[in-house]
């Protein structure tokens, strides 16, 4: 079984991003990349299913300029066998990502996709769903549990109310939450043979696909900050303050 | 302009979102639709005619229905998008779930999330955990639009709307239901409480949010947890509030034993008034806290319990 693993390479998970001073986007100079976390969960899940002996390989994809090798070199070293780097230095949204990624699925036949549930920086949670939707393939979002067994996937998803499985027939498209596993670390032999392992580059514009959008960002501002209040002595006066000044509680 | 707005729902009552996602579409403009999506989801539909500012309900009501999966629903909103200039869901774990499908079959972009309507085509999003705030325009000719119910008031239930059958049956063969687990409680649910005590990793374990309890119980209170108490393993998932999980914005917010994280900062820093509980007076739960208490959660949580 072949797994097509999509990653992104975002903000740091501890970094907190600024606004640029002239509102036209955030500034992401000098800021510290990597992968983002859900799509190294996802990377973790392929590698748990190869190590079952449920998949035979794994490719990982990476959209997006030179850059994206380093987080792409990651995906290796953790245990990918191969990359893709479909490289573009254009500012691309959820659609246009996922119809760069049915172009790798059209030619992969992936029996599995894994991506992560949502990007840390756009934090739009589409690009799975619009790539199951766009290959017709079916989907298991917000995964808590991937099971695969006589082609058919069942999932367990993360839902409001608390859990849902649903079983999906392959390929399928499978989404990750932040329970599915706990990633491992690279090991130094794995980062030093992840050098030597292929990635295909080839550049967006061949892919035949429209990488224009129809969403244009007006501009980007950061949040009204919220003061601080004060500190109370103990309950008696929390209670009191609750009640008399916010009044938030009768 | 016109405008189909999904029923939050769970096939017996309708949620109190749908009514926000309706305060939402009428800052739009335009005729609003709601769509119930369901099985044996009657009630919610006559639910949904009442809402003020409605002025037509459909009703999809099938077995292929009856847990809204992805794909059905999906193409069955893709069916009926055609008449619409925008379709609105919720932000819940439903619309996130099958409005990116919707949005992909029509060729169109997905606006994630968003906190305020400033015209029929241009929102405001919050990215990066909310440490920045975003206003974009789509020129799309429908737009598919997810809202964050918690930032927009519910309108009110005045209405009486024409209720309408639609009789579009979608299954796909690809995937079926095998089983829900849901979680029981009598409290109220974290997107409709007005109060909320959340517990984060200083509670240490599981058993120690029972000290939540009482609290929440005399404040009629639903309970959340940060991101770093589901990860130790010390409550189900479905309570996270934060980046990755539920955003709330009640009345009361009480946070114990959570240092407060930027991501988790960005599911409750819209609440009205916040309380944080911790031992760690730098604590950074404190910079957004209108009330802090320094001081050992274990000595002041009975205390709170009984000074209520």
């Amino acid at each position: 079984m072949k797994i097509l693993v999509p990653i992104k390479r975002a903000i740091d998970y501890n970094v907190k991003v600024r606004v640029k001073s002239d509102n036209s986007d955030v500034d992401l100079n000098n800021v510290k990349m990597a992968i983002n976390p859900f799509c190294e969960i996802a990377v973790e899940e392929a590698i748990r299913l190869k190590e079952k002996g449920i998949a035979t390989e794994i490719i990982v994809v990476s959209i997006g300029p030179k850059a994206v090798q380093e987080q792409i070199r990651t995906g290796l070293a953790l245990g990918a066998d191969r990359a893709v780097h479909i490289e573009t230095d254009a500012a691309l949204d959820s659609l246009q990502i996922a119809k760069l990624l049915k172009t790798v699925v059209d030619k992969e036949l992936p029996d599995l996709v894994i991506l992560g549930k949502q990007a840390i920086d756009s934090d739009n949670n589409q690009t799975g769903q619009m790539l199951a939707a766009l290959t017709g393939m079916p989907q298991g979002t917000f995964a808590s549990e991937v099971l695969v067994a006589d082609g058919k996937v069942n999932v367990t998803r993360e839902i409001d109310g608390g859990l849902q499985t649903v079983s999906l027939t392959l390929p399928a498209v499978v989404t990750t939450d932040l329970r599915l596993n706990e990633p491992r670390y690279a090991s130094l032999p794995n980062i030093m043979k992840a050098k030597r392992k292929p990635i295909d580059v080839i550049s967006a514009a061949d892919l035949g696909v429209n990488l224009s959008s129809n969403i244009k960002l007006l501009k980007v501002m950061a949040p009204e900050q919220r003061k601080g209040g004060v500190k109370v002595a103990d309950v008696a006066e929390l209670v009191a303050k609750l009640k008399n000044e916010a009044k938030v509680i009768s | 302009m016109s405008i189909l707005v999904y029923a939050e729902h769970d096939n017996e009552s309708l949620k109190t979102e749908t009514n926000k996602l309706v305060h939402a579409a009428s800052a739009a403009g335009g005729d609003i639709t709601v769509l119930v999506v369901g099985k044996n989801c009657g009630l919610v539909a006559q639910a949904a005619a009442k809402i003020t500012g409605v002025s037509k309900v459909l009703v999809a009501d099938n077995v292929a229905y009856a847990h809204q999966l992805a794909e059905n629903v999906a193409d069955l909103v893709v069916e009926l998008a055609a008449s619409y200039t925008h379709v609105f869901a919720a932000a819940t774990t439903t619309g996130k779930n099958f409005m990116p499908r919707v949005a992909a079959l029509l060729d169109v972009a997905q606006i994630s999330d968003i906190i305020k309507v400033e015209s029929a085509d241009t929102f405001v999003r919050p990215i990066y955990a909310g440490n920045a705030i975003a206003t974009v325009q789509s020129s799309d000719s429908v737009k598919i639009v997810t809202v964050r119910a918690a930032s927009f008031d519910a309108a009110a239930n005045d209405g009486s709307a024409s209720v309408e059958n639609v009789d579009i049956v979608k299954v796909s063969e690809k995937s079926s239901f095998v089983s829900a687990e849901l979680t029981v409680s009598e409290r109220p649910e974290l997107s409709a409480a007005d109060v909320i005590i959340s517990g984060g990793r200083g509670m240490q374990n599981g058993e120690n949010f029972s000290l939540l309890h009482g609290i929440a119980d005399k404040l009629g209170a639903a309970i959340g947890a940060s991101r770093a108490a589901v990860d130790a393993g010390f409550v189900s998932n479905d309570m996270q509030v934060g980046q990755t999980g539920k955003i709330v914005a009640p009345n009361l917010y009480i946070a114990v034993g959570l240092s407060g994280a930027i991501q988790h900062l960005a599911g409750m820093k819209d609440s009205k008034v916040i309380v944080a509980i911790n031992k760690d007076e730098e604590a950074p739960i404190f910079q957004v806290a209108d009330y802090g208490l320094v001081g050992d959660l274990f000595d002041l949580l009975p205390q709170l319990e009984a000074a209520l």
